[in-house]
């Protein structure tokens, strides 16, 4: 019998490493004498009170609906995947080329195609982890981090030697032809009437993040295949001995994982800046990895946890933009999620399984 | 490639193997306990923070040590909290320090010295100033042999001769004593160590902290000799590197500062050549910055001898009953 019920382990424990986040980086913002009160009313007003800020929050939650995704699929055949970051440089490499090499008479052929570039890109980037992992045993966390540092490597050295247009200094590649701008949700809305912020970077990847979301959800809890991997996340043996193979279950869990982290770059290489630079990613593999332990690998608390970590990526510009509170709280926020919501978790859990035991002993 | 330049580079090479050798050592003790650390990053990155802003504030490099090898020490208590009372994800617990480090060293540095981020520039004093090694001087003009040892074996800081020595230190520890037996049992067989009567998490505390200790001393040489003040993110993945060659050399510590000493050559190599030509191919600097991380993966592999970690890593250890 379980010692907890099922609604305290999926929302309960979550919640409550959460709010003990948030006090931690209230008393951070204390720490370095500012007024978290007055900093939590900035970061709602800048994320969520106008659709400027909406389009900036559901920008960046795009990005981390992808890595997040990413993260779970793997953490379900209990594979953790640090080379998201790694992988989503790579998929901006595959949407780049697919952007600049292919005339595209309409943005939504481009898309498609751009999509599976960059999957495919990412794909490959973690195929070799997986690979090594499968079929000679090397860990996979060492690997994909070595592989996130390699992907940087490779990437600056295509931007600089490859793909630099003649007589530019800057390492990025030229502009994406003005056939496949993506149509930003400004221009997505306007058409039924309503009013969104022309400046937000907020496009029609999100309603593929969005749709990226219920086909892991399907995947996951629907097919076959779902079945095998979640399987063989919850025991190596059973699943060996139920005939699931797991070089197969590996490869396949750590190639969609990484596809999803390379279908990244639709958001911020071909929907935002529309050209492919240094560092376009700009850390949102990582933040996966919280996303991914916050939403308990469901695709729908990855919905809810890339929404909320969009909104302090906006709120935490925003404080950087108006107060003297670096960028960089984001950081020490998305360290105590992920301390607490993965690292952590048996602190909050012991006391709680405890309490809940006491409870059911009190009824019987 | 002239005599000079060759002792020019070998002279580089030392200075940029001594942090990534600290940190390999002490990930060396965590792991050989049977903790897994990618945390070796963040701690670097907090004690280099906190050394130089205690060495520009009281203008005493020492204190800076200190405080860089407390704020190490705190984090790796997080750590052991973490992965040994609480029994949680090592490598998720790591992956928390090093953001953890990252963010708050920007955010305390902007709040202490509103210079973006970055600590006042250190001036001496405020440094680990290079040692001269006796006769330096004197032996400078002897053909070969002066040249070598005014060069490249003297003028560095203590805290690379500290990091050379601990070398040979840490092999005492480990092979020549019994905290040392004790603490690798416990990274090989917990419960057999248990038996024994011997606490496993007081082994591993002392493990983590030790890892702490180094760390800090680490990111103190980062801070305070290499360069002169702390900038945002300056440790640039040599926890990452320094857990590249602890793979390299199989966590053993003899092969830890051969492994360090290589990927400190890359290091220097990429930092004075920028594309190296052989013949008509050019290999790019971008290769040789990724080619430690390109190394490990292929140890890791097992295609050039297997590297094998110990074998309760990873894993926290519970009591049964």
């Amino acid at each position: 019998m379980d010692k907890m019920p099922k609604w305290a382990d999926v929302v309960l424990i979550p919640l409550i490493s959460l709010i003990l986040a948030a006090i931690l980086s209230a008393l951070v913002i204390l720490g370095i004498g500012e007024d978290p009160i007055a900093a939590v009313n900035l970061m709602v007003s800048g994320a969520l009170g106008s659709t400027y800020g909406w389009g900036y929050t559901l920008y960046y939650a795009t990005n981390f609906l992808f890595t997040g995704l990413a993260v779970s699929v793997a953490f379900h055949a209990r594979l953790f995947n640090i080379g998201g970051e790694g992988q989503a440089m790579l998929g901006g490499l595959g949407v780049a080329l697919v952007c600049l090499y292919i005339p595209w008479p309409h943005w939504s052929l481009a898309l498609i195609f751009a999509s599976l570039g960059a999957a495919l890109f990412g794909a490959a980037w973690a195929a070799i982890p997986a690979y090594l992992q499968a079929k000679r045993g090397s860990h996979i966390v060492i690997t994909t981090i070595m592989f996130n540092f390699i992907a940087a490597a490779v990437l600056n050295y295509v931007l600089v030697n490859l793909l630099r247009p003649e007589g530019s200094m800057d390492p990025a590649t030229a502009r994406f032809p003005e056939a496949v701008h993506l149509p930003s949700l400004h221009e997505l809305l306007a058409p039924i009437g309503i009013e969104f912020s022309k400046a937000a970077p907020a496009n029609v990847s999100f309603l593929v993040a969005v749709g990226a979301c219920i086909a892991v959800w399907l995947l996951i809890w629907r097919t076959k295949l779902g079945y095998e991997i979640r399987a063989y996340g919850n025991s190596e043996y059973g699943a060996l001995y139920a005939g699931i193979s797991p070089v197969k279950i590996t490869m396949i869990a750590m190639l969609i994982s990484g596809g999803l982290a390379g279908m990244m770059a639709t958001n911020n290489v071909m929907g935002e800046a529309e050209r492919l630079v240094l560092n376009s990613t700009e850390g949102a593999g990582f933040i996966g990895i919280a996303v991914a332990l916050m939403g308990r690998s469901h695709p729908f608390g990855v919905f809810l946890a890339a929404i909320l970590f969009g909104f302090l990526y906006q709120g935490g510009a925003e404080l950087a933009l108006w107060t003297s509170i670096p960028r960089e709280l984001i950081v020490v926020i998305q360290a105590l999620v992920i301390l607490f919501t993965g690292a952590l978790d048996n602190m909050v859990r012991g006391p709680l399984e405890r309490i809940f035991l006491a409870l059911r002993r009190g009824k019987a | 490639m002239d005599f000079l330049t060759l002792i020019q580079v070998l002279d580089s090479t030392v200075r940029l193997a001594t942090p990534l050798l600290l940190a390999c050592l002490a990930g060396l003790f965590s792991e050989r306990a049977g903790i897994f650390d990618i945390g070796l990053e963040g701690k670097m990155l907090m004690a280099a923070f906190f050394s130089a802003a205690v060495a520009a504030t009281t203008g005493n490099v020492w204190l800076g040590l200190l405080a860089g090898i407390a704020s190490s020490l705190v984090l790796s208590g997080l750590h052991g909290l973490a992965s040994i009372t609480f029994r949680g994800n090592q490598l998720i617990s790591g992956v928390a320090i090093n953001f953890l480090a990252a963010g708050m060293t920007v955010l305390i540095a902007q709040d202490w010295f509103q210079q973006g981020g970055r600590t006042p520039s250190l001036f001496s004093g405020g440094r680990f100033e290079p040692l001269n090694l006796p006769f330096a001087d004197a032996l400078a003009d002897v053909p070969v042999l002066g040249p070598i040892y005014s060069e490249l074996l003297s003028g560095h800081s203590v805290l690379v001769y500290l990091a050379f020595l601990a070398v040979p230190a840490t092999a005492w520890i480990l092979f020549g004593t019994r905290f040392g037996l004790r603490l690798r049992a416990v990274g090989e067989n917990p419960a057999a160590v248990d038996t024994a009567g011997v606490s496993v998490v007081g082994l591993r505390y002392a493990a983590v902290m030790i890892c702490g200790l180094l760390c800090g001393i680490a990111g103190a040489y980062l801070a305070t000799a290499l360069q002169a003040g702390f900038v945002k993110d300056m440790t640039a993945g040599r926890g990452f590197i320094a857990l590249a060659a602890l793979i390299f050399a199989k966590w053993r510590p003899w092969h830890a500062l051969g492994a360090c000493l290589l990927f400190g050559l890359l290091q220097a190599v990429a930092l004075r050549f920028q594309n190296i030509e052989i013949g008509t191919f050019v290999i790019p600097v971008q290769m040789m910055d990724a080619l430690p991380y390109i190394l490990t993966v292929v140890i890791l592999a097992g295609f050039v001898g297997k590297a094998v970690p110990p074998k309760a890593g990873g894993e926290p250890y519970v009591k049964e009953r």
